[in-house]
């Protein structure tokens, strides 16, 4: 566990709309894909992110509609809208152009070798 | 279309709360359950598995906040929070909150009663349908109205108009066979209702079908208020016969509420045809010359006809008629307005303006004294405001309630302001300054001016919340808290040093106006008038009205002057046509020609003075003294030679000095040759703003009219001797209708204007003496407040009382010199614009400057007394034994 990142402020939103652009599911669900798909590597508070779902279904980037899990137990499901998907594609663009050049900023400089 | 969402999501989650928060519980819950579902499959029992999944969850009522917040329930929930607090905080200052809240109610009720007035007499126009394109003449220069077949031409001749109607008054004696009572109408020309496109309320309106020559339409309609009062509501009414001036009339319908004619602060009582104008007054309508048959014409402007098009067809008329009649009509350029306030149009607006705008000078010295005390007020709860942002709250919070107790403030004195201002404007409408004639000021407070008043609060709240914004934003916690409260004062000029200078400013200017104003009125009440209005009794007395035919006139008037000269204690008994000078701003001019003057055409005219056929003891009972030469004598009649007395400004205007006008001739337009027999001091007789006028006296009994006032000079009680005046004029004749005032009184009218401008500015005068004081009371109290320990350790060490002070006071004393000095500049300055209104208003006045800097004194010395006290009563020991 100790070997988690923490999840810098506002990435947890860009996570959330990667989860779910893989097909509907519902909030455990995303914690589970989340975890799925960054390799267990990024710590999120369970609760911490119900906020996130309900600000980005009244922001129009998600849909919700209850319906029933694989566990056969009621359950609120997420997709992406149109909104959603594209807001993603520019979210996870910025991401890279941003974490690009972090990467090269703390790649060793020639003058250090 | 997102705000619309978000609107709606933001609505619908407020009405759907528990619903939300249900749908929300359950979502959680069903995410715990999943999370045991799988800690169950890894081996643990159900029970221990839901145990783990509800503590790696943690407390659920921490993320239903979140929620709560993420998707803006919490909006209303906050500001409900808000309000409570604010509420109670305000509580806890009682004396803060009534006087924010009094300051405010006042200027929002000055502004919103001026607003109600402008709205009433500037925007809104005439009561009637499509009255923007309703077009009038103004009657024309200063003096003369207009002639009945010059009215008659301009209907023919004009292309501009759809249709012209015209409209006179009639003061008449209406008699319903009960009570009979002075009443006033308008006599209008027969398509008056169908060009103003009004209908009636009950039975019909007279047409131009209904006029088949002179007296042909004995008819009356009656307005709606005259119905109600006089007739009590009676359906029957229409139909019945009564007496105007003792001739029979037809009451043939009412005309609608909320109609009233063509001026916009007259009433009339009843509408009745022109043609039958000659019935009442002997009026002759076929006369070019007598330009007292029409007051004003009106019409619709012709579609895609301009203003400037009319008015050159208006022109165009003019000078066709000055062409035609060089004789009879009289010189006269026609100005067109918009029809309902007539010639006052211009000075009404430009007062109502300037009204406005010091309304707004009030209400933003409101909102600076307002501001000052928020102000005060923020840092006085600095420490508050650090604990509050120290324990995590957001600036944005404390910003949020700030601007929500400013609201509750504004909210408060804009109800207050805008229900005082409603009963203010109720009383306004039904004011009747003039109890001769139907004065009505049309306004009616309605949404519009709730509306006015509402946003004004607000705006002024967000304006004086606004002061403090940069004071809670700079708050560092920390030091405050380390620090304690008010232990800086600065030196530097604070937000709150610039705000009172201004809002003493603000109040200086209009102390200083409100005095140039009173000052101006004192003097134009005891300027020369050319005449002496004390001790002196007005009688008018229209003989029309008690069905006198002309012939029978002079005989009649005569034996009144004789009977009321036989009064005891009565000295002079004087007698002037229609009206006297200054009354009802009523003065007519003549042309007048020298004597070789051969063409009497007006452009010809030596000069054009007003007026007045008078009685032999006019001039001695009026009190104008004579200057050379002599009065009139009954002799003076139609068989004698004519002879006229003119004023001095006559004489040395045509013949140089007064001696050299007596015994000369000056030529009438009607041809009648005078010679001048006296000529008597120089007197005001249009309006008491004019420059010196040329005026002509007549014998009264060489053109004698029904309608004339007496002038009586007596040093008899008024009372006594108007009881004793009806008594004896009864007996003469039971159904002579009376007018008894004094002559002041009769002035009135003259003086209405600057008397309701006096009283204007006096308000605003007194509202703004007392922001000043409340303005700087509060700062000098509030700069003792937070010094009181330094000015103990002073005083420990030894400091005299004057010093002391001085450092007590010094700066609000600096301030209010500064802005007092700022404000009395502008306000002179501005006082330039009250020269037009009220008389004499000058701002080099002496008295008033004088005036202005000690009432400012005044006010610094009243606000500062109890603040002085305080500081000089301060105990050393006392004071550092509490810190």
């Amino acid at each position: 566990m100790t070997d988690q990142a923490q999840l810098l402020p506002g990435t947890l939103d860009l996570l959330i709309l990667r989860a779910v652009s893989l097909g509907p599911l519902h909030g455990y669900g995303i914690l589970l894909r989340i975890g799925q798909i960054s390799g267990n590597a990024l710590l999120i508070e369970q609760g911490a992110l119900y906020p996130g779902l309900f600000r980005l279904v009244r922001q129009g980037l998600l849909k919700a509609s209850w319906g029933t899990s694989e566990n056969n137990r009621r359950a609120k499901f997420y997709e992406l809208t149109t909104a959603g998907r594209k807001r993603l594609l520019q979210e996870t663009e910025s991401w890279n152009r941003l974490a690009g050049a972090i990467a090269t900023a703390l790649a060793p400089q020639p003058e250090e070798v | 279309m997102r705000i619309v969402d978000s609107l709606r999501f933001r609505i619908a989650a407020l009405f759907q709360r528990s619903q939300v928060r249900a749908e929300m519980e359950e979502e959680l819950r069903s995410h715990i359950q999943h999370r045991a579902d799988d800690l169950e499959s890894s081996g643990l029992t159900r029970a221990e598995a839901e145990r783990r999944a509800r503590i790696e969850f943690g407390a659920s009522e921490k993320y239903h906040e979140a929620i709560q917040s993420a998707i803006g329930a919490s909006f209303v929930t906050t500001w409900l929070q808000d309000a409570r607090f604010s509420l109670r905080q305000l509580r806890k200052s009682p004396g803060f909150t009534t006087a924010a809240i009094v300051t405010l109610a006042l200027a929002i009720c000055a502004n919103a009663v001026v607003f109600g007035v402008m709205d009433g007499l500037v925007l809104r126009p005439l009561n009637v349908p499509k009255s923007e394109n309703l077009y009038g003449t103004l009657y024309g220069n200063n003096s003369a109205w207009q002639s009945y077949p010059n009215f008659l031409d301009l209907r023919e001749r004009s292309h501009s108009f759809e249709e012209l109607a015209a409209f006179n008054f009639a003061f008449v004696g209406f008699d319903t066979g009960k009570d009979p009572a002075a009443a006033t109408g308008f006599a209008a020309s027969g398509n008056y209702f169908d060009v103003l496109r009004v209908q009636p309320y009950l039975g019909r309106f007279f047409h131009a079908s209904d006029e088949h020559g002179i007296n042909s339409a004995p008819y009356v309609v009656l307005t709606y208020a005259y119905w109600h009062s006089r007739f009590h509501d009676d359906q029957g009414a229409v139909g019945r016969i009564i007496e105007v001036n003792k001739h029979p009339f037809t009451i043939i319908g009412v005309a609608p509420p909320g109609f009233q004619g063509t001026l916009m602060f007259v009433s009339p009582d009843f509408f009745m045809p022109m043609v039958n104008q000659t019935q009442l007054s002997g009026w002759d309508p076929n006369a070019r010359g007598d330009t007292g048959g029409v007051f004003e014409e009106f019409g619709h402007l012709k579609p895609g006809v301009t203003f400037a098009q009319a008015m050159d067809d208006v022109d165009a008329v003019d000078a066709y008629l000055a062409k035609t009649y060089p004789r009879e009509v009289v010189a006269k350029h026609t100005v067109l307005a918009t029809e309902g306030l007539t010639s006052f149009g211009p000075p009404v607006r430009a007062f109502v303006t300037g009204l406005m705008a010091l309304a707004c000078l009030i209400l933003l010295a409101a909102c600076a004294n307002l501001g000052s005390l928020f102000a005060a007020r923020a840092a006085d709860r600095s420490r508050e405001v650090a604990l509050r942002l120290a324990l995590g709250s957001s600036r944005k919070r404390i910003l949020r309630q700030l601007f929500t107790e400013a609201i509750l403030v504004s909210t408060a004195g804009g109800a207050l302001g805008v229900s005082g201002s409603f009963v203010l404007l109720r009383r306004l409408s039904t004011w009747q300054p003039l109890p001769a004639v139907p004065i009505h000021m049309p306004v009616n407070p309605d949404a519009k001016l709730f509306v006015f008043a509402l946003v004004l609060a607000l705006a002024s709240g967000f304006l004086f919340a606004l002061v403090p914004v940069r004071q809670v934003l700079r708050a560092n916690p920390y030091e405050i808290v380390k620090a304690g409260s008010g232990a800086r004062f600065s030196k530097r000029l604070t937000t709150r040093d610039v705000l009172v200078v201004i809002q003493i400013a603000i109040c200086a200017v209009l102390v200083t106006s409100s005095m140039v104003a009173v000052r101006g009125l004192i003097l134009s009440l005891h300027s020369n008038f050319g005449f002496e209005p004390r001790n002196t009794m007005t009688a008018g007395v229209n003989l029309a009205m008690a069905g006198y035919p002309t012939d029978k006139v002079p005989a009649m008037q005569r034996r009144m002057i004789d009977t009321i000269a036989n009064i005891p204690g009565v000295e002079h008994v004087g007698m002037v046509n229609d009206y006297p000078p200054l009354v009802y701003a009523s003065a007519t001019r003549a042309n007048v020609f020298k004597e070789d003057v051969s063409d009497r055409k007006p452009a010809n005219a030596t000069i054009m003075p007003y007026t007045y056929s008078v009685s032999p003891d006019y001039f001695a009972a009026a009190g104008t003294s004579l200057l050379a030469g002599r009065g009139f004598s009954w002799h003076d009649d139609r068989n004698a030679p004519a002879v006229a007395i003119v004023n001095r400004d006559f004489a040395i205007r045509v013949f140089g000095s007064v001696m050299a006008a007596l015994d000369r001739n000056m030529t009438l337009q009607d041809g009648t040759h005078v010679q001048i027999a006296g000529v008597v001091e120089d007197g005001k007789y249009l309006s008491l703003t004019e420059t010196q006028e040329p005026a002509l006296f007549l014998p009264s009994l060489r053109t004698p009219t029904a309608s004339a006032y007496l002038i009586v000079r007596s040093h008899r009680d008024p009372q006594q001797l108007a009881a004793t005046m009806r008594l004896k004029l009864r007996e003469l004749d039971a159904g002579l209708p009376i007018d008894l005032q004094t002559w002041n009184t009769l002035l009135g009218t003259v003086l209405l204007p600057s008397w309701i401008a006096t009283m204007a500015l006096g308000v605003m005068g007194f509202l703004g003496a007392m922001l000043s004081i409340t303005g700087i009371f509060g700062m000098a109290a509030y700069s003792v407040s937070k010094r009181l320990r330094e000015l103990g350790i002073r005083m420990a060490l030894g400091a005299t009382r004057t010093e002391v002070l001085s450092a007590a006071l010094g700066r609000s004393l600096k301030l209010l010199a500064f802005g007092s000095v700022a404000g009395l500049i502008a306000g002179l300055l501005g006082t330039r614009i009250l020269a037009s209104i009220v008389y004499q208003a000058t701002p080099r006045d002496p008295l008033v400057l004088a005036g202005a800097v000690i009432a400012m004194a005044l006010l610094g010395l009243l606000a500062t007394w109890i603040p002085a006290q305080r500081a000089l009563s301060v105990n050393p020991l006392m004071l550092l034994r509490e810190e």
